[in-house]
C-alpha cells in the first residue's frame, strides 16, 4: 500500500505543475484547465488523509470540492465565450482594459 | 514475484502516478488546447485510480462521472466552439513564464520539505490500527443507526458509497443542500453570461429585454474598441 507521504508528494507535483500553467500560459482555457488540475491535487490530499485517519470527512469534502469545481468551470467557460465574442481573443495578456 | 504481487497497490500507484504527472505536464506544454484537454482527461482518470487505491470508490466514481464526463465535455465544447487558432510562431506563454516556473518550483520545494520530515510516513500507524476501513469507523461512531445490525452482517463487503451517502445525508445535510443551491446559481449564471447575440431575423421576433441586451453589448464593444 503506498504511504500517505507518497500521495502527498504526487499531489504536490500536480499542484506545482498546475500553478506553473496558471501563471505562465496565455490561453485562458488552458489556464482554467490548470486550475482544475490544482483542485484535483487538493482532492488527492484529502482522500489520502481520509484513508490515513480512517475518517470519512475527507471524502465528503472531496465531493464538495468537485461540486465547486464543476460550477466554477461552467461560469468560467461562459465568461471566456462571452469575452471571445466581445474581443475575439482568449489570450490573458490581451485583456487588460482595467490595466491590472 | 511474491513481493511484487503482495505490494500490487504500490506498483499500481507508481505506474499510474507517473502517467498522471506526465499527462499533467503535457497539459501545460501542449500548444493546441484540444490536446491539453485530452491530457487533462487522462490525468483525471489516473487520479480516479489513485482514489480507488485509497479505498475511496465513491469519490473515484464521482471523479469519473463529473470530471471526466461532465467538465471535460464542457471544456472540449468550448474549445471547439471558440475555434481559436494559434499561429505556429505565436508565443504560448505570458511574460511571467520564468517567474511562474520559479513560483511552481518554490511551492513544490515547500511541500517537499514538509512531507520529507517523516510525519506522514505511516508505517507505524499501520502497526497500531488497521486502516482502510473508513466505513466501519463511521458506522462504529454512529451506534444509533437502526440498520446497523444489517450492515454488520455484511461487513465483509466494501460499501464505501453507502457510508459516504450516510454521511452526506446526515452530518453534512446542510452543506449538501447549499451545494445544490450553489449549482443552481452557477447554472443560471452560466446561461445568462453565455447567451449569444441575436441575428437580424431573430431581432424582429425577440422580446424587448433581449433587444436591450444586444444594444448594451454593442455599446460595450464600441467602448472597448475606442
Amino acid at each position: 500500500m503506498p504511504s500517505t507521504a507518497q500521495y502527498l508528494m504526487l499531489s504536490a507535483t500536480l499542484f506545482a505543475i498546475g500553478l506553473v500553467g496558471v501563471i505562465a500560459r496565455r490561453n485562458m482555457i488552458v489556464v482554467l484547465m490548470c486550475i482544475e488540475l490544482m483542485l484535483n491535487a487538493v482532492n488527492i490530499n484529502l482522500v489520502a488523509f481520509s484513508h490515513r485517519l480512517a475518517d470519512l470527512q475527507g471524502q465528503v469534502f472531496t465531493i464538495f470540492v468537485i461540486t465547486v469545481a464543476a460550477g466554477e468551470a461552467a461560469v468560467g467557460l461562459a465568461i471566456i465565450i462571452q469575452l471571445y465574442r466581445l474581443r475575439s481573443t482568449v489570450n490573458v495578456d490581451e485583456v487588460k482594459t482595467l490595466h491590472g | 514475484m511474491d513481493g511484487l504481487t503482495s505490494n500490487a497497490p504500490l506498483l499500481v500507484f507508481m505506474v499510474i502516478g507517473t502517467i498522471a504527472v506526465a499527462a499533467s505536464f503535457l497539459v501545460v506544454m501542449m500548444r493546441n488546447p484540444v490536446h491539453s484537454a485530452l491530457f487533462l482527461l487522462l490525468t483525471f482518470l489516473c487520479v480516479a485510480v489513485l482514489f480507488v487505491i485509497k479505498a475511496a470508490e465513491f469519490v473515484a466514481a464521482v471523479q469519473v462521472l463529473v470530471y471526466a464526463g461532465g467538465i471535460m465535455v464542457l471544456f472540449l465544447f468550448v474549445v471547439m466552439l471558440i475555434n481559436y487558432r494559434h499561429l505556429p510562431e505565436e508565443r504560448m506563454t505570458t511574460s511571467l513564464a520564468i517567474g511562474g516556473v520559479g513560483v511552481g518550483l518554490a511551492i513544490f520545494l515547500l511541500f517537499f520539505t514538509i512531507v520529507r520530515t517523516g510525519a506522514y510516513h505511516d508505517e507505524h500507524l499501520n502497526a497500531e490500527k488497521k486502516l482502510g476501513t473508513v466505513k466501519e469507523t463511521y458506522l462504529a461512531e454512529h451506534p444509533t443507526d437502526p440498520n446497523k445490525l444489517v450492515r454488520r452482517s455484511r461487513a465483509k463487503e466494501n460499501r464505501n458509497a453507502e457510508a459516504v451517502g450516510m454521511a452526506l445525508y446526515t452530518d453534512y445535510l446542510v452543506p449538501f443542500e447549499v451545494a445544490s443551491l450553489f449549482l443552481l446559481v452557477a447554472m443560471i449564471g452560466a446561461i445568462v453570461i453565455g447567451k449569444r447575440e441575436l441575428s437580424a431575423d431573430e431581432e424582429e421576433t425577440a422580446p424587448a429585454y433581449m433587444i436591450e441586451r444586444v444594444e448594451t453589448e454593442k455599446e460595450v464593444k464600441e467602448l472597448l474598441s475606442a
